[in-house]
């Protein structure tokens, strides 16, 4: 058996893996980072947009800051996100672009002067302050009171990824690519590393860690349609449920991005009705100023994916020979503004759709985009039920976006995370009692049980064929478990899912090639996926209830007086075919923001007692405080940072006190 | 209505972790779809005539770089080819230049990576660990964009398969390992002086070994604009060694 031993084991290669690596290796331990697939490949490259951070420096950012952040963000997660998370995230964000900045990312800069840009379908002159000359531009996003994303053309997630790869790469951290982890290494509540298997040889190894981190991204290929990249099939999601100890945080919350190009659902970013985009249907006609006359195309995600359909539903939808869909229309923006601030766009609209979108407009509708559910953890990214094993970014449930997340807060939250789980880690390891021994017998059982799996699945004599099933489960989570959610259909997707996951049992690869055996890879993944569709579709039934993504037509209204908490969902028994789910309540008392209107969307939720009264303390303490000491009566969070990070930021409206 | 039109496909196949294998041409047949990619064709080959067939995909938009192969003879990226633009017989191989994993499948981020360690192509500044709470240092927006303009190489080999350079000199650093010294030495955050970058790239094996037949911009998906990248950092590394001399 070959073992490789690290202080910290990080599984996933996008940015969170990437930054929280580099966080530990600069504290002095040793790294090992292990990825599906080269780590400059991975699916951070694609997000487009950009990253939120409250730096203020545009005119239309003028006034910004992380209170407003934070409201836009508590207020997008429709209630689910937990706020001193919220806080440690919008203090951390702008330093994170900064750092960035330093690392080399060439944001796009503020010119100052006078520029053209489109607001609410209307072309207007603002004009940049010479203050903020050659500081780092934001653009308007979804669900934002201001322009808070920053950006670097659309190219985003691809020039943070490889500022963060190269400085990997620069401090000599291994990356194991094309490694994949099957399991945990783990035993009485302690998590020592993982079983890895190799995707070019197909032989698995043990790497033992003091700590393990899973940044593993989404699993949006649960779905049929998703704007996801063919990797992102939460894999580490499901090392974390397969342990039986960890557990996940509110799996049914995911959430539908309203431009997938149609049919493909290649993401199309939110920059472009951040930019000044369009939303309209067969007739042409901009339809949704009459449904958010607030927010309009720039309500949160969840809402305008929502009114999409519902749009499409009421007949609107213009017809292709794929279906149903409506338009984006960027035309409007112009030739300049598309080839230098929407480029990949453009140049996906070129070659899947053979359209130039300065001149036409762009087939959409909205696709799966983001799993809000993950790994759960505490604040500082430590998994709840197993010590040694953290988690970060999209696949984890520190709980940052509750039931919706905002555009631009998952590309910020990537390497926010890395940061502070990052210290996190180290911080762990640096307590970590020195091992007299290693669990080299424990290793040694594990990696066996992963060997007999596999065998069964070459050997035994079931009849089942893995692709099959796998897209059974995805005609069924898009069919049963999307935008519109109902009870019927839902206890009818459970049903087909606790089917499949039988008949999963009896799964026969064909092929017996040696090396990495793509058809083995489709069938030992699809077993662990379909319990985490699983966990989405029952954890999607019980909740009797519509909050952000997650909409029950029979139960239309936020149910703040009884469904004010968190899903999670444990698997400790592998013959079973749904997972034990208890809840966790959020403490209203705690908030500094309770729960009310959005400011966007419907206007119906139910209140839980605990709101008002809330409220009365937070007006007492507003009266009597101010400054820091007025935070950290509503919500001392900064404690929970490194020490190094609690610094305010700077604004340059601002002075720095 | 028009008739269905067969694609019949010619696969370059190779397990090297199978001793009996042998590089072998393997054909297919697969009725066409409306709007088929590659990326398309290859899943339902796999999915439904051959679960064996090795390839990559990973974004499957065009912004990741793993899935350049061969198509009728040239470099490009499978996943956003369309079989529309295709005739009806289709030849795919393995791009060439990089160590082959199986079937379609090549390990281009191994060579990556060593590229980058050898090139020591990432950021050199003075400050990494600036004041995190202070305002940003300034940069004016077209530098910026021209940064920007270099940074979206996708390192998916393309250049180095259409380089007749690269294919009779392994250790070429090809277009991608210019394009980044190109792109480091423009951002005025990196502290390195053109003495240091002739160092790194001053021989046969870097810039001077480019023949200058373009088949990188040529090919490049990314449109990078390779050809005055390349002429300008020759230029720039030759005035460097004449003044060293």
């Amino acid at each position: 058996m070959k073992i490789i031993h690290s202080d910290v084991l990080v599984i996933g290669g996008g940015l969170a893996g990437q930054r929280a690596a580099i966080a530990a290796r600069r504290r002095g331990h040793e790294v090992i980072v292990l990825s599906l697939v080269p780590a400059k490949r991975s699916h951070s490259a694609s997000a487009q947009g950009g990253m939120q951070a409250a730096l203020a420096n545009v005119i239309k950012g003028h006034g910004d800051n992380e209170d407003v952040h934070f409201a836009d963000t508590v207020r997008g997660s429709d209630w689910g996100a937990d706020q001193e998370v919220v806080r440690m995230f919008v203090h951390t964000a702008p330093k994170a672009v900064r750092e960035m900045a330093a690392w080399g990312v060439p944001w796009s800069r503020v010119q100052a002067g006078d520029r053209q840009v489109v607001i609410n379908g209307e072309r207007v002159t603002i004009t940049e302050r010479e203050s903020a000359q050659g500081l780092i531009a934001q653009r308007d996003f979804g669900g934002t009171k201001k322009w808070r994303t920053c950006h670097v053309s659309d190219g985003t997630g691809h020039a943070l990824l490889y500022s963060v790869s190269d400085r990997v790469i620069a401090e000599n951290i291994p990356v194991h690519e094309r490694c994949e982890a099957l399991s945990l290494i783990h035993a009485d509540g302690q998590c020592h590393g993982a079983i890895v298997r190799n995707l070019i040889s197909g032989e698995l190894c043990a790497y033992l860690a003091t700590a393990t981190l899973i940044a593993t991204g989404g699993a949006g290929r649960l779905y049929r349609v998703s704007t996801n990249a063919v990797i992102n099939e939460g894999m580490g999601h499901a090392l974390a449920l397969d342990s039986g100890v960890a557990c996940l945080g509110n799996m049914e919350a995911v959430q539908f991005h309203p431009t997938g190009i149609f049919p493909a659902g290649i993401l199309v970013t939110e920059g472009s009705r951040g930019d000044g985009g369009l939303l309209r249907d067969a007739q042409g006609h901009r339809f949704m100023p009459d449904y958010e006359p607030e927010k309009r195309e720039l309500a949160s995600r969840d809402v305008v994916s929502r009114r999409m359909e519902q749009h499409i539903q009421a007949g609107h939808g213009a017809t292709s020979r794929f279906g149903e869909h409506l338009w984006l229309d960027i035309t409007l923006l112009g030739r300049q503004h598309i080839e230098h601030n929407l480029r990949e766009v453009k140049e996906i609209c070129a070659y899947f759709l053979g359209i130039d979108p300065a001149e036409s407009w762009i087939p959409v509708r909205p696709a799966q985009h983001y799993t809000m559910g993950g790994v759960r953890t505490d604040a500082r990214g430590a998994a709840r039920g197993l010590s040694g094993l953290f988690a970060a970014g999209e696949a984890a449930c520190w709980d940052l976006h509750g039931f919706n997340r905002l555009g631009g807060n998952s590309l910020a939250e990537t390497v926010v995370a890395g940061m502070l789980v990052g210290e996190a880690i180290a911080d762990f390891c640096d307590a970590a009692q020195p091992r007299e021994q290693l669990p080299v017998g424990l290793a040694r059982d594990c990696l066996r049980r992963e060997n007999n799996k596999l065998a069964a699945l070459m050997e035994g004599d079931g009849n089942e064929n893995a692709s099959a099933l796998r897209s059974a489960m995805q005609q069924t989570m898009t069919r049963h478990v999307g935008i519109f959610r109902h009870g019927e259909s839902l206890q009818r997707a459970v049903d087909e899912l606790s089917g499949l996951i039988r008949r999963s049992r009896q799964i026969r690869v064909r092929s017996q090639a040696p090396g990495n055996n793509p058809e083995l890879i489709t069938a030992y993944r699809l077993q662990r996926m379909l319990r985490l569709a699983q966990c989405v579709a029952y954890g999607a039934l019980l909740r009797s209830e519509s909050r952000g993504a997650h909409y029950r037509a029979d139960f239309p209204r936020r149910d703040d007086a009884h469904w004010l908490k968190r899903t999670l969902s444990r698997w400790p028994d592998r013959e079973a075919t749904l997972p034990q789910v208890e809840y966790e309540a959020l403490d209203i008392g705690a908030m500094e923001l309770p729960p009310g209107w959005r400011g966007y969307g419907q206007k119906n939720h139910i209140e839980h007692p605990d709101s008002a009264r809330r409220e009365t303390e937070i007006a007492n303490l507003r009266q009597r405080l101010q400054g820091p000491a007025l935070q950290d009566a509503l919500l001392a969070f900064k404690q929970q940072l490194p020490p190094r990070y609690r610094g305010p930021n700077q604004r340059i409206d601002e002075d720095a006190s | 209505m028009t008739a269905v039109r067969e694609l019949h496909f010619e696969i370059l196949r190779c397990n090297p972790h199978d001793p009996a294998d042998r590089p072998h041409v393997q054909q297919y047949q697969l009725p066409e779809a409306d709007g088929m990619t590659l990326f398309i064709a290859l899943n339902e080959l796999r999915e439904t005539q051959d679960p064996s067939l090795q390839f990559d995909f990973v974004c499957r938009a065009g912004i990741c770089g793993s899935c350049a192969m061969l198509i009728n003879g040239q470099p490009r990226l499978a996943c956003r080819t369309l079989t529309s633009g295709l005739p009806d017989q289709i030849t795919l191989a393995p791009l060439p230049g990089f160590e082959l994993i199986g079937d379609l499948s090549v390990n281009t981020g191994k060579w990556m990576r060593g590229l980058s360690e050898n090139l020591r192509a990432w950021l050199h500044a003075d400050n990494l660990d600036p004041d995190l709470d202070a305002l940003e240092a300034r940069m004016e927006p077209q530098i910026a964009e021209a940064i920007y303009e270099l940074d979206r190489c996708i390192e998916c080999g393309c250049c180095i398969a259409a380089c007749g350079r690269a294919q009779t000199n392994e250790r070429f650093v090809g277009a991608v390992g210019l394009n980044k010294i190109g792109r480091f030495r423009l951002d005025p955050r990196d502290s390195r002086s053109d003495a240091a970058f002739l160092d790194l790239i001053g021989t046969e094996d870097g810039i001077f070994g480019c023949m200058s037949l373009l088949g990188c911009h040529d090919y490049c998906p990314k449109d990078l604009p390779l050809m005055t990248q390349l002429a300008f950092l020759r230029r720039k590394m030759l005035a460097q060694a004449l003044q060293a001399e």
